[in-house]
């Protein structure tokens, strides 16, 4: 069956659309994977809800000059007639498929309309984001995650002459510190909850990936200090100042105009798990999205590359969504000859999470009245009573608001263990009119067929 | 480049997102909680939703939307009296 020829009010623009190939993001696996499939000649359609390609670690701005791989990225997108990036696009959720479609439908959105995406294929590239925990303060503005504030930096922040705490786990607080310093900060604390055994252990196993020694020895600040971590921020309209652990009796209090804290990270899988995708990633805690050696998902049609199946950095993304492109594109061959690269930086991953383990003091830091879901102002001391995620939803509406469980879903499954609910249908906040726009009118049937069966 | 936020104007570096324009303001808030907090950005990256802004009408994330010229911004996107709703 096809759509029919002539559609009822031919002056709307379609609501549909169609490619071989759709990628979701166009970070460093999205752009890897989109150029691995190119040369097939198939029309590749890459949707990223940021206004440049990039993703978080390529991330562009006005304070930005991109590294020369990235540059070399984006110049090979724009060669390929067959690739469209579409910017400020974010997916909403799931469409109805059409007859002879090889994978899910999604619904689309930009600035201005939302419409329904066909494919044959879909790379799923949607990275990780930070796990961002609570405690008291956290909700003050100038607290933001570290990634973020490396985000905000780049992205225009001037931050020349503010003092500036980062606190948490694993090499992005030296990264954002480092990008603060560069901007003319000064960086009064980088807080690593980690202690200095674990870092040393870290380091001692760099050697294994020379072009990582190099990144790490510019990294390194002489404000860090190792079994600290933050207790709260203090402040009345913004951050004044910081409380933290400072070894296992001692505790500092400095003042500063920013915190940036960041636990690690959290696949982002909450598209495909609504699409139907197993978890279990190795490199994950189980939580990314599981692959095979083609980076084939569970769900047919669907390949998935980068830090959404775990944790390992761009370079194993880069090499992730090359063997995404080449296998979505049908070379699997081409797929399989880059095992021994990704073997390579699988193995640097695996180093990096074994040496930042939380501590669970971490988990106590939230105190009764610390609101623990931003969206619906949902205090911890309406969650400890909750039997799991659901009934915490249902009860006290954490995880409802617009952020749809992507913060304090992770909290919770960190602080309590609760696993959230993959999303259903809808991804997150959606116009009225993309839903219109998408959702099939109903058909006008002869009164003589019958009903289609509901749900 | 010229932006105005909240009525009153200000010049920000061309490329700078909303986000970065508002942070740089004191107290540097984005939205208003269902309790009446004022809130700034958290994520940076379009996880978080707390830098919900009404521009030209519509609730944008902050974070993700590069200013451009004569752009209107405002910051009452929440659910205190005189909100916009979000």
């Amino acid at each position: 069956m096809t759509q029919p020829v002539t559609q009822p009010m031919t002056e709307q623009p379609s609501a549909h659309e169609r490619c071989d190939i759709l990628i979701i993001g166009a970070g460093p696996a999205g752009l890897a994977a989109a150029l691995a499939a190119a040369p097939s000649g198939a029309s590749i359609t890459i949707v990223d809800d940021n206004p440049q390609p990039g993703g978080q670690i390529w991330r562009d701005g006005p304070q930005v000059v991109l590294p020369a791989l990235a540059q070399q990225h984006r110049t090979a997108l724009s060669q390929h007639a067959n690739i469209r990036l579409l910017r400020s696009t974010r997916v909403v959720g799931l469409g109805a498929p059409q007859p002879g479609d090889k994978a899910p439908a999604l619904l689309l959105e930009d600035a201005d309309r939302g419409w329904t995406q066909h494919s044959h294929r879909i790379i799923l590239c949607t990275g990780a984001r930070e796990l961002l925990l609570p405690f008291p303060g956290w909700t003050l503005p100038g607290v933001t995650g570290a990634g973020a504030l490396q985000a905000l930096i780049k992205a225009g922040l001037d931050v020349q002459g503010q003092r500036i705490i980062i606190a948490g786990t694993g090499p992005l607080l030296l990264a954002a510190a480092a990008t603060a310093t560069k901007a003319r900060a000064t960086v009064v604390r980088v807080a690593e909850q980690a202690p200095w055994r674990a870092l040393a252990g870290f380091a001692a196993q760099m050697p294994r990936w020379p072009a990582k020694v190099a990144q790490a020895l510019t990294l390194l600040h002489p404000r860090l200090r190792a079994s600290s971590h933050v207790l709260e921020v203090q402040g009345t309209t913004q951050v004044q100042t910081v409380r933290l652990r400072k070894s296992q009796h001692a505790e500092e209090t400095i003042a500063c105009d920013r915190v940036a804290c960041g636990f690690g990270l959290v696949p982002n899988t909450h598209l495909g798990q609504m699409l139907g995708c197993a978890l279990g990633g190795p490199l994950s805690g189980g939580q990314g999205l599981a692959v095979n050696a083609h980076m084939r998902t569970s769900v047919p049609g669907v390949y998935a590359a980068g830090e959404n199946t775990g944790f390992g950095g761009s370079e194993r993304a880069l090499v992730q969504g090359a063997m995404a492109g080449h296998a979505a594109a049908g070379h699997v061959k081409q797929a399989e000859a880059l095992r021994p690269q990704l073997a390579r930086w699988e193995g640097f991953a695996q180093v990096l999470q074994a040496s930042f383990p939380l501590n669970d003091a971490l988990k106590t830091l939230a105190q009764p009245d610390t609101l623990v879901c931003r969206c619906e102002d949902v205090p911890y001391a309406a969650l400890t009573q909750r039997k799991g995620w659901i009934d915490a939803k249902l009860h006290t509406r954490c995880g409802m608001g617009a952020c749809q469980g992507r913060i304090c879903g992770a909290a919770t499954q960190h602080l309590f263990g609760w696993t959230p609910a993959p999303p259903r249908h809808l991804l997150a906040p959606a116009r009225i009119g993309t839903l219109a726009a998408c959702t099939p009118a109903p058909a006008l049937m002869p009164s003589s067929e019958p009903a289609a069966p509901s749900g | 480049m010229h932006i105005v936020v909240n009525g009153a104007p200000l010049q920000v570096p061309a490329g700078t997102s909303v986000a970065a324009a508002l942070a740089q303001q004191t107290p540097g808030t984005t939205r208003t909680s269902v309790t009446g907090e004022a809130r700034a950005p958290l994520c940076g990256m379009g996880v978080c939703h707390e830098c919900r802004v009404r521009i030209h009408g519509r609730t944008r994330l902050a974070c993700q939307t590069v200013c451009t010229e004569g752009m209107s911004i405002h910051t009452d996107v929440g659910t205190a009296p005189g909100s916009a709703t979000s």
